[in-house]
């Protein structure tokens, strides 16, 4: 599989995505923000985490003008799998690829830790390999990580299978450490195409550095038995 | 000409900065304060004359860029 890391000034974790991916047997590029196109045989698109552009005005807000990004929207459009983590997912949520958007986390800390997430649904791409109501380890590292939508349009995500993962503790009872509406961490668009987590998957594919849960999450993109019905 | 754009958190959208220096505040013995709501000031110098140009595109600025309209709000001013 072809997965296409794009690189903007100020992310800081496209290295880490390209071993993570590498280590589950895909091919990695990494493409700068400067190309507007991406090679002809992706099957992935991911925008890593960071701080693209110093994160300033709001976290990814200058970087959905980059020119890397209007062959991403349309790779996206035309049913293309993308995954934003941390940044990467604000940066969808700036470019209205997906629905909301991020304020500063409701401690106003920056928070880096674990985090036990709780699988939502697994009618997806993404988390084809796990099972609803697994409880994943995987770190968090954000200062905006507090997912804002209106109170109306939350049962929509959830009826359409929109929710991925939820904050929890170990035992999978309700934990909110950044105080997102109904403790989403993860979400995807109706179509199934685009995710966007603030966990890094990438940092957990090793036992030795405290969890390998991060792997059955990206090894769902390889999941061929898996079909969008 | 001096363009001045306020942009706010919406109404109802909670702005946890603005907690933070509240109780700051408090914590400080202002306690005739009742609320802080934390907003962002952005002055943009234009060479455009023309007004109600100018107040259009600034309000394409605010919408494609300055201001994420999800959860924020913004006012133009023109700088007299």
């Amino acid at each position: 599989m072809k997965v296409v890391v794009a690189v903007f000034p100020g992310t800081n974790c496209e290295i880490d995505t390209k071993y993570a991916f590498e280590k589950i047997g895909c091919d990695v590029e990494l493409l700068f923000h400067k190309n507007n196109q991406l090679p002809n045989n992706t099957d992935l698109v991911v925008l890593p985490g960071g701080f693209s552009y110093g994160d300033y005005l709001r976290s990814a807000a200058i970087a959905k003008f980059s020119p890397v990004m209007n062959p991403v929207i349309e790779f996206a459009n035309k049913g293309g799998m993308v995954l934003g983590i941390c940044n990467g997912f604000q940066m969808l949520l700036e470019m209205k690829l997906l629905p909301g958007a991020m304020k500063r986390n409701q401690n106003t800390h920056f928070i880096s830790k674990y985090q036990y997430l709780k699988v939502i649904s697994n009618n997806n791409k993404f988390l084809s390999k796990t099972e609803v109501g697994d409880i994943l380890n995987i770190p968090i590292a954000h200062g905006e990580g507090n997912f804002f939508i209106k109170d109306d349009k939350i049962k929509e995500l959830y009826d359409n299978e929109q929710v991925l993962l939820e904050y929890c503790d170990k035992d999978g009872d309700k934990e909110n450490p950044n105080g997102s509406v109904s403790q989403i961490a993860c979400l995807c668009n109706r179509e199934k195409n685009v995710f966007g987590l603030m966990p890094h998957p990438e940092r957990a594919i090793e036992d030795l550095l405290g969890s390998n849960d991060g792997v059955k999450m990206l090894e769902g993109f390889l999941n061929n038995s898996y079909s969008a019905n | 000409m001096k363009i001045i754009v306020n942009i706010q958190l919406k109404e109802g959208v909670l702005d946890p900065q603005g907690k933070a220096v509240h109780h700051a505040l408090l914590a400080l013995q202002f306690n005739e304060v009742q609320n802080v709501r934390i907003g962002k000031q952005i002055i943009l110098d234009v060479e455009d004359n023309e007004k109600e140009k100018i107040l259009k595109r600034v309000e394409s600025m605010c919408e494609d860029l300055l201001a994420n309209t999800v959860i924020e709000t913004y006012e133009i001013e023109i700088e007299k």
